[in-house]
């Protein structure tokens, strides 16, 4: 018994029109350019701000938004709004995008290993894993920072040690189904050192998913960073920071609830434009 | 006896991970080269406080030995004394622990009311405008800090309404109740968006599912239907999604109560941080994940009691 | 003797982002007790819709804009949608494709068979059990009691299909819709299950719709062929009537593609082109495009099912139907002979 199978597309799929595709890179243009505008604020923050955001100003504090010549009003201190919310979106915006790097490298590789080489390194290096997401992200980065001492250099390394189980797991995950696909299958009958195949072959084509996890990454460590500086335990004063801008505010809320809305207004933008980016990602690449 | 044994199994490969939690808890303070005595008591660190410090915590001793002795107090209970308070660190974790888990429940309980009639609403009206709406939610909840939502419900609900109080767990049944509400809310809040969108996109995974168009085509009623074959299918989903994400929940609490002034052992951890006292920290640290592995291995065993093709190996 | 099952004129429209899909245009067809008819067709020619049309199972946007289902001589169309749908299900019941997704994972497979007789059937829980268990056995599961406590993915994909054909069974139909049952098994288990099918529908007289895109499990079991193109029946027939000689040019295309393993191949036969865009159907017969013996009228006109000479039964949507005997000697490839194997 034959099958017989009469070539043609099936006419219940409809091909793509162009409006169809213009409407995937919607999502990720519209994320970007919110993105993009974010990142030349803040790299501006000098020459856009009105005054210096440091600078005390008791005469004139507790002003409100739109008083003359503070755009945002001013907080307790006399201190400008608009400006320490700009040069804010400077530290944690830095902060927030380079401290994902380090977790992304290191989770990476280690996804790589784990999942090529599988046996007992890949069950180590699991077991790991498992330990460190016992642990709720928050709590663990607060317990490290407490323990490495305050300093922007201890949140990069305690989001560096709790944040690259992510990256390993869904590398880990990616690589273990590439690995039986038939280009590694033929890179490995031709002798390659594994080293090359690793990364010259099988990263490029486990990434992506990485890539696309790092949005969230970079929005979840931004949140981690505002936490901290919320909670005392950020970018050490007087550096201004979202965080303890808003901690600031929240003593004043009856009266200048502005102090402490504005500033998490701002994250909840920058969430969005990096949450935009992601899900434009995911369109503009999906396979199926 | 399939699920018996998965339940034991289970069980067993909780040890290397409580292991591996101990040891990382006992490692925080040996982070940092140099004398962690010093790193501890950071701007206390007098020579008597230091020498006092490496007595009680032993740091005279090889490190392996100092594991040991921790792990042995951690099997009998001793968690260490807290610096401030020369009182033992379980007993005061015991305290507070209280709201903490008011708080977990609350925030666990709101979360599930609110997100699953809004993922089911949005499966069933795909690509309408309340899908869209809807969808929106992950967009915008993704970026926001749970301590600002916090803030934010009570700058309108709690200072403007004065609906609720601002802040403490207050006494009896009803003020808990009352001042749980909007903590909880916020703790719900956080994850909320991403609930709706992993629940959302398995329940129309479920209502697409073969087996209902057979069901439907058993000429069975709607109701049926549901009841009787979407359901189930949709909570072992669900629980997968809602187990996944409370070690968040757990997190958040810990900001939270900070914000809600709630006497829980979140707020007991930040006090102690900002007192330099290590072994509450520690011991809140260890608690935290221990909460987040029973969480799940609860989730885990429901998965298994729910959907029968988990069981085998 | 009234037939069981009527189809007249079905029409099915799905709307997509820029416009209409009529996925199926003009489908007419009858079913005898004790008969098995079989749709044939590939992907998208609308056979599976029109089966799903019959039992009120469209997917959501998908509607019946026109024509009528008579069942038992009643014209269920008019009817309201509680009442209609209810004796479509009492009277019709369908085995699906993918056996694995087409069953609840999280249900004993027993249990699944049992469901109609205890919840349409009002059955009480033990009789509906023995009813179950009686089903298995008849569609040829060994052990019913056993594996009544199975779950689907515990089962083979043999065993699963004939769980799904006891499902069937169970609501006591008078006609069985099988959408493609075989395609997701092996040539061996195959014959098994359409072995089952037959003995069911000769035990019980009850009607059979088979669609598959094979031609082979069709001419197999089906006494009479419906074939479907671009969403109509472009030709109809007893399997004798087309093997001997097919009057449209899609299913001589079609049957010329089967390769003879008895016979040296000259060349594997393809039609070339791909059917048309169902959201803008061109004027005229929808498979002019790709067909060798085209003419300028065939592009004007649809041409709808007209009466072999001859041959009352057979029918044909093609104009040209009346040469189908020398088309052979206009085509420069052998036909491997059909006959023979019926």
């Amino acid at each position: 018994m034959t099958v017989i199978s009469v070539p043609g597309s099936a006419t219940d799929t409809v091909a793509p029109t162009t409006r169809r595709r213009r409407k995937r890179n919607v999502l990720l243009i519209v994320g970007l350019t919110l993105f993009g505008l974010l990142v030349l604020v803040a790299i501006l923050a000098p020459v856009l701000a009105t005054h210096d955001p440091i600078q005390q100003d008791l005469a004139h504090a507790r002003l409100a938004p739109g008083s003359p010549g503070h755009l945002l009003g001013t907080d307790e201190l006399g201190r400008d709004v608009f400006s320490r919310l700009l040069y804010g979106a400077r530290v944690d915006l830095r902060v927030g995008v380079l401290a994902v790097v380090s977790p992304f490298i290191i989770g990476t590789v280690l996804g790589l290993i784990s999942g090529w080489f599988g046996g007992w390194l890949d069950t180590l290096i699991m077991r790991i894993v498992d330990v460190v997401i016992a642990f709720p992200f928050f709590v663990l980065v607060i317990a490290l920072v407490f323990a490495l001492g305050a300093g922007t250099g201890s949140i990069y390394l305690a989001i560096t040690m709790v944040g690259w189980v992510a990256y390993c797991r869904i590398v880990r995950g990616e690589v273990l189904v590439a690995k039986e696909q038939e280009y590694s299958l033929a890179a490995r009958a031709s002798g390659l050192p594994t080293w090359r195949i690793l990364f010259r072959h099988l990263l490029p084509n486990v990434v992506l998913q990485a890539i696309v996890y790092s949005m969230s990454d970079i929005v979840l460590t931004i949140l981690a960073i505002v936490t901290l500086g919320y909670l005392g335990l950020g970018v050490p004063p007087p550096t201004p920071d979202w965080g303890s801008m808003i901690q600031d505010g929240q003593q004043f809320l009856l009266t200048q609830w502005y102090l402490a809305t504005i500033p998490g207004l701002a994250v909840v933008i920058t969430g969005l434009a990096l949450a935009l980016i992601a899900d434009g990602l995911v369109e503009r690449f999906d396979r199926t | 006896m399939n699920y018996l044994v998965f339940v034991v199994r289970r069980l067993i490969t909780l040890i290397p991970v409580l292991f591996g939690i101990s040891l990382l808890v006992f490692f925080m303070i040996h982070l940092v080269p140099g004398d962690p005595a010093v790193t501890l008591l950071g701007s206390h660190a007098t020579t008597t406080a230091v020498a006092e410090l490496h007595k009680q915590l032993g740091l005279d001793h090889p490190i392996w030995q100092q594991y040991l002795t921790f792990l042995n107090h951690l099997l009998h209970g001793n968690l260490g004394e807290s610096y401030q308070y020369r009182t033992s660190v379980s007993s005061m974790i015991a305290q507070n622990l209280v709201p903490t888990v008011w708080l977990i429940v609350a925030g666990a309980l709101f979360a599930v009311v609110i997100s699953v009639p809004l993922a089911v609403w949005a499966a069933s009206r795909r690509n309408r405008f309340a899908d869209s709406a809807i969808r929106t939610i992950p967009l915008i909840g993704l970026g926001m800090p749970a301590f600002w939502l916090g803030i934010m419900l009570i700058l309108l609900l709690s200072l403007k309404a004065g609906a609720f109080p601002a802040s403490g767990f207050g006494t009896g049944l009803f003020n808990h109740v009352q001042s749980i509400i909007l903590p909880g809310l916020t703790v719900a809040l956080a994850l909320v968006p991403i609930l709706v969108r992993s629940l959302r996109a398995s329940m129309i995974n479920v209502l697409q599912s073969d087996y209902i168009v057979t069901a439907r085509s058993k000429g069975l009623s709607a109701p049926r239907v549901v009841l009787g074959h979407a359901l189930r299918n949709a909570a072992i989903s669900s629980v997968t999604v809602l187990g996944v994400n409370i070690a968040y929940l757990i997190g958040s609490t810990l900001v939270v109560e900070k914000v809600f002034a709630l006497n829980g052992v979140g707020f007991l951890m930040i006090t102690a941080i900002f007192n330099r006292d290590f072994p509450i920290v520690q011991g809140v640290t260890l608690l935290f994940a221990i909460m987040v592995v029973v969480v799940n291995l609860l989730t885990d065993i429901s998965h298994a009691a729910l959907d029968p093709r988990v069981r085998l190996s | 003797m009234t037939p069981l099952l009527e189809v007249h004129d079905l029409h099915v429209e799905i709307p997509v982002p820029h416009g209409h899909l009529h996925a199926v245009r003009g489908v007419s067809l009858t079913v005898d007790a004790g008969e098995s008819i079989g749709i044939v067709g590939e992907s998208g020619s609308g056979k599976s819709i029109t089966l799903r049309a019959l039992l009120g199972l469209l997917p959501q946007p998908a509607q019946v804009t026109k024509g009528s289902i008579i069942l038992d001589g009643v014209d269920v169309t008019g009817l309201p949608e509680r009442r209609r749908t209810k004796m479509l299900t009492d009277a019709m019941s369908m085995v699906f494709q993918d056996s694995l997704t087409a069953l609840n994972p999280v249900m004993r497979v027993g249990d699944q068979i049992a469901e109609v007789p205890r919840r349409r059937l009002s059955m009480s829980k033990s009789a509906a059990h023995g009813r179950a268990v009686e089903l298995m056995d008849q569609v040829g599961i060994p052990e019913p009691e056993r594996r009544f406590r199975a779950y689907p993915h515990q089962l083979s994909g043999g065993m699963r299909q004939r769980v799904c054909i006891a499902i069937a069974l169970s609501a006591e139909p008078r006609l069985i819709l099988a959408d493609e049952p075989t395609t997701a098994l092996d040539v061996t288990i195959q014959a098994q299950v359409l072995a089952v099918i037959d003995g069911l529908r000769r035990g019980r007289q009850l009607g059979v719709v088979l669609v598959s895109h094979d031609l082979a499990v069709i001419s197999q079991t089906c006494s009479r062929i419906y074939v479907m193109y671009a969403g109509r029946v472009i030709e109809s027939g007893s399997i004798r009537q087309l093997i001997s000689l097919a009057r449209h040019p899609y299913t001589f295309a079609l049957l010329r593609a089967v390769p003879d393993p008895d016979l040296p191949v000259h060349r594997l036969l393809t039609i070339p082109g791909q059917p048309p865009d169902l959201t803008a159907v061109p004027a005229g017969c929808s498979f002019a495009p790709r067909c060798a013996l085209a003419e300028p009228a065939c592009r004007e006109v649809d041409p709808a099912l007209m009466a072999v000479p001859e041959e009352p039964d057979h029918g044909s949507a093609c104009i040209r139907l009346e040469t189908a005997s020398q088309w052979l000697d206009w085509t420069p490839v052998d036909l491997p002979d059909l006959l023979e194997k019926t």
